[in-house]
Formats: C-alpha cells, sequence, structure tokens
C-alpha cells in the first residue's frame, strides 16, 4: 500500500520499509526544540531521569522567545534555568537575546530545519517546518525531555488529508487567507490526528513565507503536522540558509487519505477569523456587509506572520498613510535578520512614520504575555494564530485573525478593512 | 490507581490550554500555583468548587491549542482525577498520559452526563457509571502501560521504575 509524504519520512526515521495509519512507532529525531515556556518544565522532568546529559548538544535548539527580553522577575528565572542548562549541555543552538527569535521563524532561517527531518518541539506550532518538506511536530515538556535525553519519540503514523491547491492568489490575498479558509472550511478539530498534505501546482504561486504561515497553523485544525512538496523554491531557501543534506520525499501515488479537497487559490478573498475560533472565518466582502467592526489595536507578527514578506506587504499598506487616531499599531520583526532587513528596505521608516511601534522579536503579545496586552471590551485586529478567549489579555477583549495586508488596512482606518478600500 | 469517583464538572467544545491556564500565569512552572488559576477564564469559581477525586466531562476537542504540559499539570493539581471527553486534542492526549492525568474518550458518556452527577470510572475496564442516573458508558479501557505510567505519576518516573 502506497505510502503519504509524512508516512515515508517517518518510515525512514524509524528504519522501517513500510508503516501505515495508525501503527506505533519509534523514530530517531534530527532536533529537539524548546522555549523559555515549556524548557524549564523538561529541564526539571529530565533532572528526575537516571540519564546523565543529552543525546546530541548540536541537535537540541533552546529558544527563550516568548517572555523574553524577560518581563518579570519569574520569567527571569525561567530563563536563567534554561541558559543554566544550555552552559551545563554545551547546547550549540541556544540563542540568547541579540541572537534570538521567535522560534519558528528562526531556525529554518539558521538552517536548522531542512527537506526529510523529524523535528518535535515543546510548542504546537512546531509543525511550521512542514513548509520545507520536514516531519515536524508540537509536544509537551516531557516529550521534549525525553527526546533531549535519549534522541528519540514514538508516534502514531498519522493518517492524512489532501489538500489540491490550484491557481494564484488575487492581489492582497496571501498564505494566511488560504490557511484561515482551510480551518473555516473544516473546523478546528478537522484535521485531528491527522496530516495535512498540500500539493497541486498553486503552490508554485505561495512564496515560501506564504507555506511557513499555512503550514504553521495546520495545528489550528487539529493537525498533527502540515507538509509541503520540495519544490525549487524550497530547495533554493535551504540552500541559502542551511549546509546541513536535505532528502527529499514524495508521496506514493497510491497513498491513502481520509478526504481530499481542491482550493483554487485564484477564488480566495481576504479571510478573518471572528472571536473566539480560528474557525470562525469570514471573507472581506461578507464583512462589508455587516456594521462597521471597530478595533483599538493590531498586532502584525508572530511566528506565523512576522517573515519580511508579511512586514513588506504591512509596510506597502502603510506606506505615506497614518493610523487611526487612538490606534495602537505594534509591528514585531520575527528575528534580528528579518529586523535587519526590514531596517535596510526602509520599511521600519515606514511603520514608525506611519504611527506604528516596532518592538524586538518576541511572541509577547501574541499569547498575551506582554507588548500589548488588551484591556476589558477591546479589540484587536492581529496576524497571530489563535483568538481563544482571554488569548490576548481581557476574559472580554476580542481577537481578530487576519493578513498583514488586513491588519494594516484596519490600523489606518479604525476599523475591519481590506487594503482595496484605502483611497 | 485503578478508579476514580467524583463531581463532575461540565464544559463544551473546543475548551483551549487557554482557558485551562491562561499564558499569562506561565510565568510559573509550580504545580500548586498553576492549580490556583486552573480553568479561571472560562469558570472562575471552578478553583473554589473542584474537591479532590472530582472529574472534567468535556465535549469535542478537549485541550486544543498550545502545548503547554501546564494545562494538565494544573488540572491534575487540581485534584482532579480524570478528564472524559468527546475527542482530545492530540498534543493534550499525549501530555495527560505522560504526567500520570488519567483521560477516557468516550462520546456517549460526554453527551449524556451533566453537569453536578456523581461519576465513578473504573480504569481497568473502562466502564463509566453515573452514579446519578445510574447510566453505564463503555469507555476505552487503559492499556497496561499507560495504568503503569499513571501509578508511576507520569512518563519519566515510569521510565525509571523500568531501568531498576
Amino acid at each position: 500500500m502506497g505510502m503519504t509524504m509524512t508516512q515515508k519520512i517517518l518510515a525512514q526515521a524509524a528504519g522501517l520499509a513500510q508503516v501505515q495509519a495508525g501503527q506505533l512507532i519509534e523514530a530517531q529525531l534530527d532536533l529537539v526544540l524548546g522555549n523559555d515556556i515549556t524548557s524549564p518544565v523538561a529541564i526539571k522532568e529530565m533532572d528526575k531521569m537516571k540519564v546523565q546529559g543529552v543525546f546530541d548538544k548540536d541537535k537540541i535548539a533552546l529558544v527563550p522567545d516568548h517572555f523574553v527580553p524577560n518581563k518579570d522577575i519569574k520569567s527571569a528565572e525561567h530563563c536563567k534555568c534554561v541558559r543554566e542548562f544550555a552552559r551545563r549541555n554545551e547546547i550549540t543552538n541556544y540563542f540568547e537575546v541579540g541572537e534570538m527569535g521567535i522560534e519558528h521563524a528562526l531556525l529554518p532561517e539558521k538552517g536548522l530545519t531542512v527537506a526529510g527531518d523529524v523535528i518535535i518541539g515543546a510548542d504546537s506550532h512546531t509543525c511550521t517546518y512542514g513548509a520545507l518538506g520536514a516531519f515536524s511536530t508540537g509536544v509537551g515538556s516531557t516529550d521534549m525531555a525525553a527526546g533531549m535525553a535519549t534522541g528519540k519519540a514514538w508516534f502514531k503514523v498519522p493518517a492524512a488529508i489532501k489538500f489540491n491547491l490550484t491557481g494564484k492568489p488575487a492581489e492582497w490575498v496571501s498564505g494566511k487567507d488560504v490557511i484561515l479558509h482551510i480551518i473555516g472550511m473544516i473546523g478546528v478539530d478537522g484535521a485531528l490526528y491527522k496530516s495535512m498534505e498540500f500539493v497541486g501546482d498553486g503552490i508554485a504561486n505561495l512564496s515560501m513565507d506564504d507555506r511557513f504561515t499555512i503550514a504553521n497553523m495546520a495545528i489550528e485544525a487539529g493537525g498533527k503536522n502540515g507538509i509541503f512538496p520540495v519544490d525549487e523554491k524550497a530547495i533554493a531557501y535551504m540552500e541559502e540558509h542551511s549546509k546541513r543534506p536535505y532528502k527529499v520525499f514524495e508521496a506514493d501515488p497510491d497513498a491513502q487519505y481520509d478526504a481530499e479537497y481542491t482550493i483554487d487559490l485564484s477564488t480566495l478573498r481576504p479571510t478573518v477569523a471572528f472571536p473566539h475560533l480560528p474557525e470562525n472565518t469570514h471573507t472581506i466582502d461578507e464583512i462589508h456587509e455587516m456594521e462597521p467592526i471597530a478595533i483599538d489595536q493590531v498586532v502584525i507578527g508572530s511566528c506565523t506572520n512576522g517573515r519580511i514578506d508579511d512586514l513588506r506587504t504591512a509596510a506597502k499598506v502603510l506606506a505615506g498613510r497614518h493610523v487611526a487616531k487612538g490606534m495602537r499599531c505594534i509591528v514585531i520583526p520575527a528575528t534580528q535578520s528579518i529586523y535587519m532587513q526590514a531596517m535596510e528596505e526602509g520599511l521600519l521608516k515606514t511603520f514608525i512614520e506611519a504611527g506604528a511601534v516596532v518592538s524586538t522579536p518576541t511572541c509577547g503579545p501574541c499569547l498575551g504575555g506582554y507588548m500589548g496586552i488588551l484591556a476589558e471590551g477591546e479589540r484587536c485586529v492581529s496576524t497571530t494564530n489563535r483568538n481563544f478567549v482571554g488569548r490576548m489579555g481581557h476574559v472580554k477583549s476580542e481577537i481578530y485573525l487576519a493578513s498583514p495586508a488586513v491588519a494594516a488596512a484596519s490600523a489606518i482606518t479604525g476599523k475591519i478593512s481590506c487594503p482595496c478600500e484605502l483611497k | 490507581m485503578n478508579n476514580a469517583k467524583g463531581t463532575v464538572f461540565k464544559f463544551g467544545d473546543n475548551v483551549d490550554t487557554d482557558v485551562i491556564i491562561p499564558a499569562r500565569y506561565l510565568n510559573s512552572s509550580d504545580p500548586a500555583e498553576l492549580a490556583t488559576h486552573c480553568m479561571e477564564d472560562i469558570d472562575k469559581d471552578f478553583i473554589k468548587n473542584v474537591k479532590k477525586g472530582d472529574i472534567i466531562v468535556a465535549e469535542k476537542n478537549f485541550g486544543c491549542g498550545s502545548s503547554r504540559e501546564h494545562a494538565p499539570i494544573a488540572i491534575k493539581a487540581a485534584g482532579v482525577s480524570c478528564v472524559i471527553a468527546e475527542t482530545f486534542a492530540r498534543i493534550f492526549y499525549r501530555n495527560a498520559i505522560n504526567i500520570g492525568l488519567p483521560i477516557i474518550e468516550c462520546p456517549e458518556a460526554s453527551r449524556k452526563i451533566q453537569n453536578g452527577d456523581e461519576v465513578e470510572i473504573d480504569f481497568n475496564t473502562g466502564v463509566i457509571k453515573d452514579l446519578t442516573t445510574g447510566e453505564i458508558f463503555q469507555g476505552q479501557a487503559f492499556p497496561e502501560f499507560m495504568q503503569k505510567i499513571i501509578a508511576a505519576e507520569g512518563l519519566i518516573n515510569y521510565i525509571n521504575s523500568k531501568e531498576d
């Protein structure tokens, strides 16, 4: 029986010729990842284990990015715990403030994730690296601890859903609109326990940054992973960023899928997920039919949409314009290198002239940590990934998930808007 | 530990890890401290009312969202003896087993058990009894290794005990 792309990667990592959905396997890991929230719990668990040190100091990545630079004393203690663990175990890929970026933007940029890898990370958005043709999935701290100690993890081989993408997205339609459309279509548990395999000639029309955004939000449909075929764009990205050898896997022609969907990208519209679930999606045309939705804050950033393409789009919308009176617009480049590039391209100047603030890389506001917490009754258009109750602050605040284009346009008008509405 | 018995706290679909333990409290990893904020954003009185041994019953996709192991840790430290749901989000499922919090998927029990019911669960057989209504549901029995992980209070202790 044929295997999906995910199944082939897992079979190889388990040293098996063949695997099938539902099978329990033990796979070798190419990378184990943690951040400043999940790593301290993993380190505590590891201390309990009767093992000395880590399986491979080059195959662990520790990225303090959630509450960093430290927002308070407790966060500082967590980061200190991670820093000391990294030092004690001579972890090669520990990223201190100054080199640090949001983990899922940083690791591909540093060349630590390539096609064919098996990666676990104690962060749910670890599924991002599927954009490069890797199998990557989020786990908890205990799995991270066991992974750091042994270099192995057990998996139940997932069944799959196939998404055949065709056509070319229209202006102001991006990867974010593609994935929000899909989550709206299948629901927040539509891909529960499964892999989301993206195929089709429309993928050539999506930038790598679009693909990172799409794979990143596979978890928002309950998916175990999201994965893209390795094409010329993916190879060019890996060759630019990584010295590691990559391995290209392709799904068998007779691979089994639980469901198949075809999505013509040219028909998609800018899409917004309303509170309090990513599946509550409405197109911009539907929003135009509603009473205007006034907003207080815009956040452009995160592991979902803090990459250079995202900042370029936002800057294109904000250039020569100014955010609405009373609007707080927070722009967060995801890594130092993206920050530098945005500076060189003049994007930061555009943001500041438009009345936005530009922050150092951090996950901060996305999870209600700091750097943009919402008060009672406030509304935010955010390019982040979750709009759950209380996610960005007060339980009675509201989050609307959108693309950088819609977020930037909304910052200018003060209500949920599309760039096409701007004069 | 072969069974659980307690009063039910009932929740709906898609109870996410942000309401189980809001990220504003994740600057701590102390179970007792996390427990004091458990379910705060969905039921602010939960922690006042929950007693040791009580049971959470929810509907679809319990534990969706973040990978924070702090979520099952907070539930366990709050004294909850088992979570029953129609389905669980996969990272939460893995984390709950790894830290030794019993969880059972049982769509029928999830639909029929009401808030405040007294419920008893036999982990050996997977039988769930609603003592208030007298109804009996068949959930999935815990495989032996999962029972051992739970008895050892988590995966790491279980691995250590095997090496002794």
